[in-house]
């Protein structure tokens, strides 16, 4: 209502007309303040939750102008001095940016491809087990390493990767006559070694996300197929998987809608922050945090830091905007 | 026929039984570790299968346990109060969203899921921590940052309100007399335990497994939680060991098992979730069904 105005002029033959709806809106105006009024005690109610956004999510929000600014903190943020572009000048003159940027984005996309086939097969999987008490034991096993804290998923991949003493090293290839290999000094194992980790942690999650899914499908549509002779195979194929459609969707698209972001538990605690493997374990959010908490450099951190935020928001529209574009039921907003 | 019919089943048992293997070896893996003889874990490596079995790194662990103590104390106050507080107040900003008679209901709501979409990024949250609330190196930074409200939570939490709870129960009963307060407190919680028990869960586990907020807020070992003295540990054995020894402490630490003790303290933190998961299992299928399709 607000912001229309009500052209009372003689131009408008239904003057009378005019004039009852501009009262109402006032009225109307008038009575949010009377609603707002009696319903204190339900503003009151919100106002420490709108006290934390403000604190932990809005004040950092205008907190990116730091990104434009050579931080003194004798100065304070808001008195050091303004330098524009320059931060991300120094952050685009690396090649890290680029780096980051690559190593953020193909992992995301390998994991969320990955998640999304392996989600889905072990769903049906577990659909179709007839013992419902097995199937109910297998979920809760496989679901666990999603509860774990990435310190203690890093515990299990050193207990496999030590050099000295490690699974992999000392049980496997050395019975092989192969020489042990310094798994955290060279990079080029760490793609499969952190897909891996990222399957075993996630898969057990996904799956259980579209298995509720394919739970809620009406059983009638199988018992149709059943009785035209439709075998199993085929009525995954053009049963189950076109109905979990929607849901596959949402899911991905959430993910893709974070494909800016990494898992920094992941990339940070599993690889040790060991030095050697940042050519592939260096993501946007390890870089950050290593420039502001080792390096301590604020400019090329709030400036990666902001470069992600950015690009992110715009992905989360994009994406949003297909969505609506395909069937504007499932789009976010 | 019988075989041929139920072969299907065996493979898919067969896949699941693997899968289980691999999601559990791991685990099973550094529990052995835990319980091997030091000497004989030098010469063999981390096996499943430990030539000599010793609980020494247990005892090892709790007869010198003064950090490991403290750093269970942290975790448990940080969850429980953490978890409390973030309950009661997701709770209390999603009751007025989910009422259609308050009139900032719209403007809120998007105040909240405008919080998911962008944010400043990790510089200026550290420095409003910091610099402008000054709560590094307190237990408030432990409980405060990121984990006490999020805006997921509020919207689940909304649409269970609105979902669930129907306005004429509210308005028959503040026609009777009773307050906003009381109605929220005696009729609207009562009536929500079931998302209460889940957001609660999913928000002790958070507190239980968070080394973030230590790793950039924390510096003072006093104050580590249970993860991150896990996360220190794993690359410095010697955080763990009594920092008063002072000149003895070269000595013992050529006596401690430190790869067992190691991996004894991994056992320590990861107890408590896995011998507490068959409870609270059913909780989480629940909640993260429900997230997925309603959030």
């Amino acid at each position: 209502m607000q912001g229309t105005r009500y052209d009372c002029s003689i131009v408008n033959n239904d003057l009378e007309r005019c004039i009852l709806k501009a009262i109402m809106t006032g009225n109307s105006r008038a009575s949010f303040w009377k609603k707002l009024r009696k319903h204190h005690i339900l503003l009151l109610m919100t106002v420490p939750g709108i006290l934390y956004f403000l604190i932990n999510n809005y004040l950092p929000m205008f907190g990116i102008i730091i990104a434009f600014k050579d931080l003194n903190y004798a100065q304070g943020i808001l008195g050091s001095e303004w330098v524009g572009f320059k931060n991300f000048e120094f952050l685009f003159r690396t090649d890290r940016a680029y780096l980051i940027t690559r190593n953020t984005v193909l992992y995301n996309a390998l994991f969320i491809l990955i998640n999304v086939i392996l989600g889905v097969g072990v769903s049906i999987l577990l659909n179709e087990l007839k013992k419902k008490l097995m199937s109910r034991f297998y979920q809760s096993i496989i679901l666990l390493p999603y509860l774990l804290s990435a310190v203690i998923v890093s515990y299990l991949a050193f207990s496999f990767l030590s050099v000295e003493y490690g699974f992999i090293n000392k049980l496997i290839l050395e019975p092989l006559g192969i020489n042990a290999i310094t798994w955290y000094s060279e990079p080029k194992y760490w793609p499969y070694i952190l897909t891996i980790v990222n399957v075993w942690k996630s898969v057990g999650y996904f799956s259980i996300i579209y298995l509720a899914a394919i739970v809620g499908i009406d059983t009638e549509y199988y018992e149709a197929a059943t009785l035209d002779g439709a075998s199993k195979w085929q009525q995954v194929r053009s049963i189950t998987v076109p109905l979990l459609m929607p849901v596959i969707m949402i899911m991905t698209l959430l993910q893709v809608g974070k494909i800016f972001n990494a898992d920094f538990g992941l990339f940070y605690q599993v690889p040790m922050n060991s030095g050697a493997l940042m050519s592939t374990t260096d993501v946007i959010d390890t870089y950050v945090y290593r420039a502001l908490m080792q390096m301590g450099d604020v400019g090329m951190a709030s400036a990666a830091g902001l470069y992600q935020s950015v690009l992110g928001f715009l992905v989360i529209f994009g994406v949003n905007y297909i969505v609506r574009k395909i069937n504007s039921d499932h789009a976010l907003f | 026929m019988t075989l041929l019919k139920r072969s299907p089943q065996f493979i898919i048992h067969l896949f699941f039984v693997l899968y289980v293997a691999a999601t559990v070896f791991p685990l099973l893996l550094i529990f052995m570790v835990s319980i091997t003889e030091e000497k004989s874990l030098l010469r063999n490596g981390y096996s499943f299968f430990p030539e000599i079995i010793d609980f020494s790194a247990y005892v090892y662990l709790f007869y010198d346990s003064s950090t490991i103590i403290n750093a269970y104390g942290v975790t448990i106050f940080v969850t429980v109060i953490g978890t409390v507080c973030g309950l009661l107040l997701t709770a209390l900003f999603a009751y007025p969203i989910s009422r259609k008679d308050f009139p900032l209901r719209k403007a809120l709501t998007f105040y909240v899921f405008f919080t998911m979409l962008f944010n400043g990024g990790l510089v200026p949250w550290y420095l409003v921590y910091t610099n402008v609330l000054n709560i590094n190196n307190t237990l408030l930074a432990l409980i405060v940052p990121n984990l006490l409200i999020g805006g997921f939570n509020v919207l689940i939490m909304r649409t269970f309100f609105t979902t669930t709870i129907p306005p004429e129960v509210i308005e028959s009963a503040s026609m009777d007399g009773a307050g906003e307060l009381r109605i929220f407190f005696q009729i609207v919680l009562r009536l929500s335990l079931p998302v209460m028990a889940t957001i609660g869960l999913f928000m002790t586990l958070a507190y239980w497994n968070d080394w973030y907020n230590s790793l950039i807020y924390i510096n003072d070992i006093d104050m580590y939680s249970i993860q991150y003295l896990l996360n220190k540990t794993l690359t410095d054995i010697q955080v763990v060991l009594n920092q008063t020894t002072g000149a003895l402490q070269s000595q013992l630490l050529a006596s401690v098992p430190t790869e067992t003790v190691r991996m004894a303290m991994a056992v320590v933190g990861l107890g408590p979730i896995v011998l507490a998961y068959p409870f609270f299992q059913r909780y989480i299928v629940q909640g993260m069904t429900v997230g997925a399709v309603k959030g």
